[in-house]
């Protein structure tokens, strides 16, 4: 997994709360065995609408999607994170993520920033304003920043530290794991002789 | 101070506890299919990792499986291959699986219990937001990633920062025609999608004992849309009555020692939990969706909400989406929607109790005639039992189909799809814009209120058609 300390780019406000998993990825694009490939899936049913936010020139290249609350809810589908990925989007903004997701986003390197409900209505107002603006993501300092002088936007954001940690430092996870085997080792000389097989 | 019936089980499968750092939980069993779990096994290949224990790992095919022409191989290509990499997979390291025609094939969250493979005190894990189902059983089962797929395939063993712990008091009896659906879809509109975030979630009281395996496991599938890391339900005689004979279920001296700590498995009377919940089951009626998230709902006497009567805003503009997408009006009457299709199956309803319950409504019926109903056992040997008892014969006669073991129109990556503007009242467990095809509407109700619908051609439940059964005597 590539490092992640801070990232500047586009921003797109996506103006919808409830955004689960099968509006980021509807389920007939699940059917490929690669982790890439997928961008052209993301949010699909909405892509065929000339207004969606995605097919405004000045968002065509954005890479922080800023969501209303509860993104990424339901189907536990990692999918949604590489189509997001895929697609370019380096970083989610939401007041609140679906707990899977927020979970494969850390483990797939995708950094979701969790933020008060006003940030958000703040960013959205103001990409609103200036298409096209950019917005800068510090996971060093868990800050969100956009604009300048007086109006600026700065806050910080909420990640937990191990996945802050494993991110900025781009590890692999099972490689952690697998450092511990001896705990694995010993846990497993423990487990009751009741407990089911499968084979 | 006590500890509460999840803190046990999450105790008991911690390998390693450091400060700063998620616990890293033991496993116990694994389920996995085919649509999560070909880039897990990549990675394993890529990183010259195995397997570490196939012995606790078990493969069903189910989210591709057409339900149709079962004796031909499957007709769309792209959802071929994916079986067929499950199938290389599980070949090359190792992993038991029960492919198409196989008869234990199903659901793989039907699967796992049916072969008594899901116990009481157990950690589960599979690459499918609806393993909450298995917490009927007292384990904690959650959805995992194909990271965490992969993870768990390489080491046993997943990093989870523990969750907050939640209590759902559920009082009083249900009424006779309400149904755990009801229950859990009424606790779902009224916690909202988000409502169960960052807690596993006990379902405890009176009226949680009273209800069978089945019914439990109906609820605890649908934890996941209420936000819940998982659901669970004490283990008691109800529990071990379904277990008993059951092929992976313990034998002799080992049932009697799973027994003895399966009692074990309760909240202790002085534990804490971090938030309590109490609703009074009999309150509860039939209850259905209007909106595009299983949040959005109403009891099926009421009407399609308002939605300027949302004060919060993203509640405001979410229901006016929905209502949009739904193609429905503001203050129609819930029993005036007319519904094209109806879907009786999935992992919340697709159980042989499910099937006993719509064959019995059924029985003596017909179809309404612009309206299908599609029945979908949730495995062959659901399928089986109920072809033994006779109830396919009832689905057909009435003017049903009868169809092959699968998740189908729940998600329709199998042909099983609504096509756009196409209404569904589904038993399943997500009403997602889209989700059981592009475009299509579904409304998500029990069993019961399934048939009853069927019948009339609108959202009805079994009371209308005692009605018309009146009407017609």
């Amino acid at each position: 997994m590539e490092k992640f300390s801070s990232h500047t780019g586009v921003g797109a406000p996506l103006r919808r709360s409830n955004v689960d998993t099968d509006q980021i990825i509807p389920a007939v694009w699940l059917k490929k065995v690669t982790r890439d490939g997928f961008e052209e899936g993301l949010f699909s049913a909405w892509r065929s609408d000339p207004s969606f936010v995605l097919n405004q020139d000045a968002y065509k290249n954005a890479t922080v999607l800023v969501a209303g609350p509860d993104f990424g809810t339901g189907s536990s589908r990692e999918h949604a994170v590489w189509a997001l990925q895929n697609y370019g989007f380096k970083v989610v903004i939401s007041p609140r993520f679906g707990d899977i997701f927020r979970g494969n986003s850390g483990k797939a390197g995708l950094l979701a920033a969790q933020v008060d409900d006003k940030v958000v209505q703040r960013l959205w107002d103001y990409l609103d304003a200036n298409p096209g603006a950019t917005i800068t993501v510090d996971l060093e300092s868990r800050t969100v920043k956009a604009g300048d002088g007086v109006d600026a936007i700065e806050d910080s954001f909420t990640i937990d530290d191990y996945t802050r940690w494993r991110l900025l430092e781009g590890l692999d996870d099972v490689g952690i794991t697998l450092s511990h085997e001896d705990d694995i080792v010993t846990y497993e000389k423990s487990r009751p002789s009741f407990k089911p097989a499968t084979l | 101070m006590g500890k509460t019936l999840a803190e046990k089980i999450w105790d008991e499968h911690v390998v390693r506890s450091h400060e700063g750092e998620p616990d890293l939980l033991y496993i116990d069993l694994h389920l996995i299919h085919e649509v999560t779990s070909p880039q897990a096994f990549d990675g394993l290949r890529i990183a010259g990792r195995t397997v570490r224990r196939p012995d606790l790992t078990l493969a069903t095919e189910d989210h591709n499986i057409p339900t149709t022409d079962l004796d031909k191989p499957i007709a769309d290509l792209v959802s071929r291959t994916q079986v067929e990499t499950l199938r290389r997979n599980c070949a090359e390291f190792g992993v038991r699986l029960h492919p198409m025609g196989d008869i234990d094939q199903g659901i793989v969250h039907v699967v796992g219990p049916q072969l008594g493979l899901t116990q009481p005190g157990m950690t589960i894990v599979c690459g499918d937001s609806h393993t909450s189902t298995h917490g009927a059983f007292g384990s904690i089962a959650f959805g995992i990633g194909t990271s965490e797929v992969e993870h768990v395939l390489a080491t046993q063993s997943l990093s989870q920062a523990k969750p907050k712990m939640m209590a759902v008091e559920v009082v009083g009896e249900l009424p006779v025609g309400s149904t755990a659906k009801d229950l859990i879809l009424s606790l779902i509109t009224q916690e909202t999608t988000g409502g169960g975030q960052g807690y596993i979630v006990e379902y405890r009281g009176d009226a949680i004992r009273k209800l069978s395996m089945e019914a439990r496991m109906t609820i605890c599938n649908m934890s996941i849309e209420w936000g819940a890391k998982a659901g669970l339900i004490a283990p008691d005689q109800t529990t071990y009555d379904y277990l008993q004979g059951r092929p992976n279920a313990p034998q002799g001296a080992d049932w009697d020692a799973a027994v003895a700590y399966w009692d074990s498995l309760v909240t202790d009377d002085d534990a804490e939990f971090d938030k309590v919940i109490t609703i009074d089951a009999s309150t509860i009626t039939p209850f259905v969706t209007w909106g595009t998230n299983p949040g959005q709902g109403v009891p099926l006497s009421g009407n399609v909400p308002d939605p300027a009567s949302f004060e919060d805003d993203n509640e405001r503009i979410a229901a006016e989406n929905a209502l949009r997408y739904m193609g429905l009006e503001a203050g129609t009457p819930m029993r005036d929607i007319k519904v094209d299709t109806v879907f009786i199956g999935s992992c919340t309803n697709g159980r042989i109790e499910d099937l006993r319950v719509a064959a019995n409504l059924i029985e003596g019926h017909k179809v309404a005639a612009d309206t299908r109903i599609l029945v979908v056992p949730g495995s062959v040997r659901v399928r089986l039992q109920a072809e033994q008892e006779g109830l396919d014969v009832i689905f057909k006669d009435a003017g049903a189909e009868w169809r092959g073991a699968g998740c189908s129109m729940c998600l329709g990556m199998n042909p099983d799809q609504l096509t756009p503007g196409e209404r569904s009242a589904s038993t399943s467990n997500r009403n997602f814009e889209g989700r059981q095809g592009k475009g299509g509407r579904t409304h998500l109700v029990s069993p019961d209120v399934a048939v009853a619908t069927g019948i009339l051609g609108h959202l009805a439940g079994p009371a209308d058609l005692a009605e018309l059964e009146k009407a017609g005597a």
